[in-house]
């Protein structure tokens, strides 16, 4: 049986939705015209003036909003409220630049916990759950986001925070805990972490997980899935927006249902930013559509994504979008070839090797150079020199007909690349340019 | 009576095997025979130890993916042809080798050999049949 936490919308018809988004659409272009003067700035810039926007479609009038624009405003400039009127600040994780600070009134948390909340359920979620929060409590949206949801849904919250990992194997295994919620790569650590203390999937009581706020490929969702002994689902968001909860999976995992009544999502064509038609791929746009402190309208993920409005099997009708490659902030660009660490990584699990991996990219004599370290497991040893070497080769290859570059291949001792508690850093870009 | 060897993983870079064999000193591990093998990016120790069980639980704890492997350790005779002589009881059991190292024994003059095989059971055989006992796990540490 499918739950939901807020049926009549999660479920409702596609000509409520857009009605409904196009109410909200309508009162937040005016809000932004009236309050947000950097963005009315923009939109004069276009010649776009608050009366040319009478419809939904009208959205498509109105200039984009990059990270460069929340940077460039930073901190206040794109506040759509008083201060005072705010109740909370998150923060990008800033893996990328400098820092994009987010605010939000008590109702853009209510709404954005509804989100998480939705997601909760989506996976099975009820007040009759234990839902262990391992993603970093503070800035970083990942903590509250879910924390809020699960209180939501009424479960049962652990707020264990990321870190210490023996502990919260304890939590899970000591205080039945049945959801676990974190970044991808700190699920799989967890399970890593269960395999050395001899512990198995069977000893703990988990059923589900919620992992987001990282790329991660389908082999890794079935890594963790064996490891933890769960069913994983994918969640998806921005600070930018709010947090997780944007989109989540469903118990079809075919996709993430965007949160359509609090989004607005548009494909554009990233070069032209001329809008796609559906399912065509390109970069995800997002209007936030109540919002009332930090209202981005039009705002650029960066995402590479496609969207879907085919009927779902779990009952909900808001669009799916397709897991994204990764955000274009992570995406390589070696040799001219555009890499992203999800691709190395499917490579790595389909050849056996763990999910522990480094990608080191520098320049050699005006050469971009792909170094993969993989960390050598008890499983993939053997004592014969040549069944390692052929066993590394095939990996190579693998690599090179996924990513269309040669890359180098290092085995490198277990642990040696640092654990993720949060986001993991997968990429060391050596490169001056 | 094979012996167990300890194959350990050693990544391509300085210092590497001196960690390692940091790690069996402060254990008080004695080192009987090493053999070191490299490919292109990283490289393989074999050793042999006198006591298996707690080497290869320290190295584990302290990062070196190792790996136990039953290998065929005998006396060589300190005589010209001693290597020959056995190498043709081996050949004769149609015995492939794969890999072999050598060490000395703490008493003067002796010397052994080990074989890697793919055949255990038959190499041990065929050279018992000449009378000629390899040596056990209790013995690797006398040697």
């Amino acid at each position: 049986m499918e739950k939901y936490y807020q049926k009549e919308i999660e479920c409702a018809t596609r000509d409520e939705i857009l009605k409904i988004q196009e109410e909200k659409f309508l009162k937040q272009a005016e809000h932004v015209w009236n309050d947000v003067p950097y963005c009315r700035k923009k939109w004069e810039e276009k010649g776009v003036s608050l009366s040319d926007i009478k419809s939904l479609d009208d959205i498509s009038k109105l200039p984009f909003l990059s990270k460069d624009d929340l940077r460039e405003a930073y901190p206040y400039g794109l506040l759509g409220v008083p201060l005072k009127d705010c109740v909370r600040i998150q923060s990008t994780s800033g893996t990328t630049g400098k820092r994009v600070v987010a605010f939000y009134t008590q109702e853009d948390i209510d709404l954005w916990e509804e989100c998480c909340a939705r997601a909760i359920m989506a996976a099975g979620g009820t007040d009759e759950d234990v839902c262990q929060v391992s993603y970093g409590y503070g800035l970083f949206t990942g903590g509250p986001g879910l924390n809020g949801g699960s209180h939501k849904v009424g479960c049962l919250t652990i707020p264990t925070s990321s870190g210490n990992t023996q502990r919260q194997i304890m939590f899970i295994k000591d205080l039945n805990a049945t959801i676990l919620c974190c970044t991808p790569s700190y699920a799989a650590y967890i399970g890593e972490t269960m395999k050395e203390m001899g512990m198995s999937p069977e000893e703990i009581p988990l059923k589900a997980g919620i992992f987001g706020a990282e790329a991660w490929s389908e082999e890794m969702r079935h890594d963790i899935e064996k490891t933890l002994g769960i069913k994983a689902y994918d969640i998806y968001g921005l600070t930018e927006l709010s947090g997780p909860g944007v989109s989540f999976e469903c118990s079809a995992q075919t996709g993430m249902h965007i949160n359509e009544d609090h989004f607005y999502a548009e494909i554009i064509d990233p070069d032209t930013g001329e809008v796609l038609p559906e399912g065509e791929e390109g970069e995800l746009v997002f209007t936030s559509l109540d919002k009332k402190a930090f209202p981005l309208l039009r705002y650029r993920t960066r995402d590479i994504c496609v969207l879907t409005r085919e009927k779902c099997s779990c009952g909900r009708t808001h669009v799916r979008m397709r897991k994204p490659k990764g955000r274009s902030d992570d995406m390589l660009i070696i040799r001219g070839v555009n890499v992203f660490p999800s691709q190395i990584e499917t490579v790595l699990l389909n050849n056996g090797y763990a999910a522990n991996y480094q990608i080191i990219v520098d320049r050699v004599n005006n050469t971009d150079t792909l170094d993969v370290n993989v960390e050598m497991t008890p499983e993939m040893f053997t004592d014969n020199l040549g069944e390692i070497d052929a066993r590394q080769k095939r990996l190579s290859e693998g690599l090179k007909n996924m990513l269309g570059i040669k890359a180098k291949v290092n085995l490198v001792a277990p642990k040696s690349i640092t654990r993720s508690e949060g986001k993991a850093v997968r990429v060391i870009d050596k490169r001056k340019i | 009576m094979a012996v167990n060897q300890i194959s350990v993983f050693l990544e391509n870079r300085p210092g590497a095997l001196m960690e390692m064999c940091d790690v069996l000193t402060k254990n008080s591990i004695d080192l009987r025979a090493l053999s070191l093998s490299e490919a292109n990016e990283f490289g393989i120790a074999r050793i042999l130890v006198d006591d298996v069980l707690e080497a290869s639980t320290v190295l584990k704890d302290a990062g070196f993916v190792n790996s136990f492997v039953p290998v065929v350790a005998i006396s060589i005779p300190d005589t010209p042809g001693g290597l020959a002589s056995i190498l043709k009881i081996l050949t004769d059991a149609g015995v492939n080798l794969e890999y072999m190292y050598a060490f000395v024994g703490r008493e003067a003059g002796s010397a052994y050999m080990v074989f890697k095989v793919a055949d255990v059971e038959t190499a041990e055989s065929a050279l018992s049949q000449k009378g000629l006992n390899s040596v056990d796990q209790e013995q690797v540490k006398e040697l």
